[in-house]
């Protein structure tokens, strides 16, 4: 047996979001990566969000490429359609599907190899396009399926577990995005949900691609003394330069709030960002001020979290190109063949 | 090959409407026009005729050369001694003029004189100035070097006797908007044709005369004539990374979608166009977007098509909707990028690691082009596989004589078997790769229909539900029926086309062969009836193979199969998957490059009926 079912019970004291439905509606298989993967608590902070989201769990495509990381979509949304592809290539498959259907919500799940070695081209193409889709990178530094190389993500001087030193300078995913011209930028931990939830919220409704790096430690192969990507190291070196919340359109909820107290930011669909605590000399809003204030940060050696940049203003793929409004899969073929007439009189000019 | 006698260009004396002619030129100085120009005003003066274009990976200062043939008989495949050649590019003088028959002729600008070397007794050289004249008549560096061309289309219109109401007609429309353009090509022309009829006794014994044969035809190129066919096969969403010469199909979707699928109230796209970063990401999109229930395509070369081989197999392993146009070039790696060859035939049917089996088409020419592309969609839906289109340079971006393109109005997509949400309701449980109509074609759902159709696409081993599974019953079984699929697939595509050899007796020779070199074959055919030898010939369009090519393998003594590749391809596909012993397959290949003619293959043919009495003899000149 290669698949773990999960019993489903559900206590009539659970908790229900206001389509009627509980966690349990918005859980997978059981997982099957190593007890205390921070995978699985990223899984369960996706639950979370998805459930504080209100979204139908049909109406959500989970797509994945391959690794640890690939597999974990098996692990939320039982009732959505899921996509496991080839090896860094989650962002094109994810194109295709976004092309083909704008109005589902997208949630792609890569992690560190996925992205910055195999899929670094991909990645940084689904960012020029501007997918609207939340992409999560389960950053772990390490290779776990093929037992323990340092992927690209490896700070200089972190130690495998075996002894090797990497003397390969990193290639930081925020850094990255924001040079890019991402259009949402975020960096989080595994071992953090309140800062997590809020910003995967934040992410699925933000129209266009949203980065999510996600310090995610490997229990088996990354979390021992030497390591730059373990538990207690990420603890220790965590500056949160930010703490945004993610609140739905309700403006009486928005009137709790006193002025001058947080900065708001507008997304597409009516919801706000809120910005609740912002480090002296950070600004989320400019690109290039982001981009100078983390890049020094990370010279210092701290890992800097919290919602980075969000453009809500930018322009996501199916803008820039033009496309109808709804779905081209909904499109009815009379008005996709031009008919008979039409190839009759365009053959006129082929003579 | 070279010094042996063309057939076809054995006969001597006057000729009408049976020519082949070559123009050398430099690419980059604009002869394209000209010679399409020349080409169109043959079509409507109703004469068949092709126009082939052979040009170099190159932006500018190269060789290149456009070939014309026109043959009342409709012949117009490639040949390879021409009647008459315009030697415009120096740097190819002594080849274009060794390619000329005994008794032919050569147009050159006689505004320098020509080396006494190049000189051949058995030609009539015919020099005019048109360097001169253009200097003389045009300013600017530019518009006298593009005119030159023009004037060689004056030449050629005294020297074949074209109708020059037609030619005008043709410049005037070509140039409506411009007008110091029209006046200044009307003007070339004429000093070309003016100064022919001056000073050579017009027309040559070899010559054009209105025919009717092209009332019901038009010209188009392959990759075009694709292009239309996704457009009205319902496809909307195209993924690509430019690559010759594949390039101009999705330029011709791009711009048949402009004109034909906007929105009339909004102005919005009725479509999807993604130049991806490669073509891993191109062949990607395309398969993202056929699993989420849109008719999605790539169109692509050699080169690409090795990239993509990976999400192929993840195509064909999760069983996805995805059109793969193959337009063939010049091979391996980068090989020849402006050259036509079949190359690509094995690694198009078995793309990708493992066990994998795939969906081909092999048009012809540009009218199969389009009725294969609503094929491809339809057969891609119905089987849940990827299909091919495999076409080539020759077909993808020369110009082609077909009938009018027909489009029947009932025609509806076939979406194959996708469950809906009331389907899906009532279902107790839907089980994505279960064989329940027992045709090896499971069930599929489209993401965002309902709760219950919910399921997870994975390119790793998976069992009927699929759920991931190392465990070998429930990966067997997936891929038993996989098998079973394709297989059954083969009666489905479009039939061989099996053209009998003239004459009431059946034949014991059989040609079998695929794609362009068709009208080449059928030239051929004739030719070999005329030199009484009678074959018969069947021309393959799909893989897997229909059953009726055993039929005409089984029925035929010898059987040559003719491609263009080193290695025999199609060959070895039929000795392993019809399948057949390959002592009765012989092979005829030819590969360089060109186009096919007609004498390739007679040449090769006779070779090998010459060179082998009876059956005991080996196989001189075939692949073992």
């Amino acid at each position: 047996m290669s698949w773990i079912a999960k019993p489903r019970i559900a206590h009539p004291s659970l908790p229900k979001n206001s389509l009627g439905l509980t966690h349990r509606d918005y859980e997978g298989g059981m997982s099957t990566l190593c007890a205390g993967c921070g995978h699985d608590s990223i899984t369960a902070a996706l639950i979370e969000a998805l459930f504080e989201l209100n979204l139908p769990p049909h109406r959500v495509v989970k797509l994945s490429g391959i690794g640890c990381s690939g597999k974990t979509p098996a692990y939320f949304l039982n009732q959505s359609h899921g996509f496991n592809g080839v090896h860094g290539r989650m962002p094109a498959v994810a194109t295709g599907a976004v092309g083909a259907n704008r109005e589902l919500t997208y949630v792609g799940i890569s992690g560190d190899g996925d992205s910055l070695s195999i899929g670094i081209g991909q990645f940084a193409h689904a960012i020029r396009r501007n997918v609207d889709l939340l992409y999560v990178i389960e950053n772990n530094g390490v290779y776990g399926l093929t037992k323990g190389q340092f992927s690209a993500s490896a700070d200089v001087g972190s130690k495998a577990k075996k002894g090797m030193e990497n003397l390969q300078s990193p290639i930081d995913p925020v850094l990255l995005a924001l040079s890019l011209g991402a259009t949402f930028v975020a960096r989080s931990f595994s071992g953090d949900k309140e800062q997590l939830i809020p910003i995967l919220k934040a992410g699925v409704r933000h129209r266009g691609f949203a980065v999510v790096d996600i310090i995610s430690p490997c229990v088996t192969f990354n979390d021992h003394e030497g390591s730059t990507k373990s538990y207690r190291y990420t603890r220790e070196h965590l500056t949160e330069v930010t703490d945004a919340d993610f609140v739905e359109r309700m403006p009486e909820i928005t009137a709790s709030y006193e002025a001058g107290e947080t900065t708001d930011v507008q997304m597409h669909d009516g919801a706000i960002l809120r910005f609740r605590k912002v480090a002296d000399g950070f600004d989320p809003s400019d690109r290039d001020r982001a981009y100078a204030y983390i890049s020094e940060r990370v010279r210092k050696g701290e890992i800097v979290t919290g919602l980075l940049h969000a453009n809500e203003e930018a322009l996501e793929m199916h803008d820039l190109s033009g496309t109808v409004e709804g779905p081209l899969v909904d499109l009815p073929f009379e008005d996709l063949c031009p008919g008979s007439d039409v190839l009759d009189a365009l053959q006129e000019g082929f003579r | 090959m070279t010094g042996t006698v063309d057939p076809i260009q054995s006969t001597r004396g006057p000729r009408v409407n049976d020519l082949a002619l070559k123009i050398g030129t430099v690419n980059g100085t604009g002869s394209a026009s000209a010679n399409g120009l020349l080409r169109r005003a043959i079509f409507r003066m109703g004469i068949p005729v092709s126009g082939k274009n052979l040009f170099p990976s190159n932006i500018q200062g190269l060789p290149t050369w456009y070939e014309i043939r026109v043959n009342s008989r409709g012949h117009t495949a490639r040949t390879r001694i021409f009647d008459l050649a315009v030697a415009m590019n120096p740097a190819t003088y002594a080849r274009d003029i060794q390619e000329v028959r005994p008794g032919g002729w050569v147009v050159h600008d006689s505004s320098w004189p020509l080396r006494a070397e190049l000189r051949r007794d058995d030609l009539t050289f015919i020099g005019v100035p048109m360097a001169d004249m253009c200097v003389e008549n045009f300013k600017g560096d530019r518009e006298r070097i593009l005119m030159k061309n023009m004037v060689y289309v004056g030449v050629l219109a005294a020297l074949l006797e074209m109708d020059m109401e037609v030619v005008r007609e043709l410049i005037q429309q070509s140039f409506a908007r411009k007008k110091a353009l029209l006046d200044s090509n009307f003007l070339a022309i004429q000093l070309g044709y003016d100064f022919a009829r001056d000073n050579f006794s017009c027309p040559l014994p070899t010559r054009l005369e209105r025919m009717d044969e092209n009332s019901d035809s038009i010209v188009i190129d392959g990759n075009s004539a694709a292009a239309l066919g996704c457009v009205y096969a319902g496809a909307t969403l195209a993924a690509w990374y430019p690559i010759t010469p594949s390039t101009s199909l999705i330029d011709a979707f791009s711009h048949f979608c402009e004109r034909l699928r906007k929105d009339p109230d909004t102005g919005r796209n009725r479509f999807l166009i993604v130049q991806a970063e490669d073509e891993l990401a191109a062949a990607g999109i395309v398969i993202g977007a056929g699993w989420s229930g849109v008719r999605s395509f790539t169109a692509t070369s050699g080169p690409g098509l090795s990239l993509m081989g990976e999400f192929i197999g993840l195509a064909y392993y999760a069983e996805i909707p995805s059109v793969f146009f193959d337009i063939q070039r010049a091979g391996p790696s980068t090989g020849m990028p402006t050259r036509t060859q079949q190359g690509d035939i094995l690694s198009v049917v078995y793309a990708s690691h493992g066990d994998t089996k795939h969906i081909a088409l092999f048009p012809a020419d540009p009218s199969e082009c389009f009725h294969f592309a609503v094929n491809a969609f339809d057969l891609t839906e119905r089987f849940q596989t990827p299909v091919f289109v495999v076409s080539d340079l020759d077909i993808g971006m020369n110009d082609w004589v077909v009938p009018r393109l027909q489009w029947d109005d009932a025609y509806r997509p076939d979406r194959g078997k996708v469950l809906g949400a009331q389907e899906l309701e009532t279902m107790e449980k839907f089980r994505r790769y279960l064989d329940s109509d027992g045709d090896g074609i499971p069930y599929r759902t489209l993401p965002g229909v309902h709760p219950k159709g919910a399921y997870f696409a994975r390119g790793s081993g998976h069992d009927q539900d699929g759920r991931y599974t190392e465990d070998e019953g429930g990966y067997v079984e997936v891929m038993e029926r996989i098998a079973r699929k394709i297989e059954g697939a083969g009666a489905q595509l479009p039939k061989p086309v099996v053209r009998d050899a003239p004459g009431r007796e059946a034949a014991s020779l059989g040609i079998v062969a695929l794609g362009g070199v068709d009208r080449a074959i059928i030239e051929a055919q004739e030719i070999l009836a005329e030199l009484g030898i009678r074959v018969d010939y069947l021309r393959v369009r799909g893989f897997p193979f229909h059953p009726s090519v055993r039929d005409f393998l089984d029925s035929h003594e010898r059987v040559f199969v003719v491609e263009q590749n080193r290695d025999a391809q199609l060959r070895r596909l039929l000795i392993t998957e019809v399948p057949f012993p390959g002592e009765v397959l012989e092979s005829v290949t030819r590969y360089g490059g060109l186009p096919f003619s007609a004498t390739d293959a007679v040449e090769e043919i006779r070779g090998l009926l010459d060179g082998r009495g009876s059956a005991e003899t080996s196989m001189t000149g075939s692949f073992a």
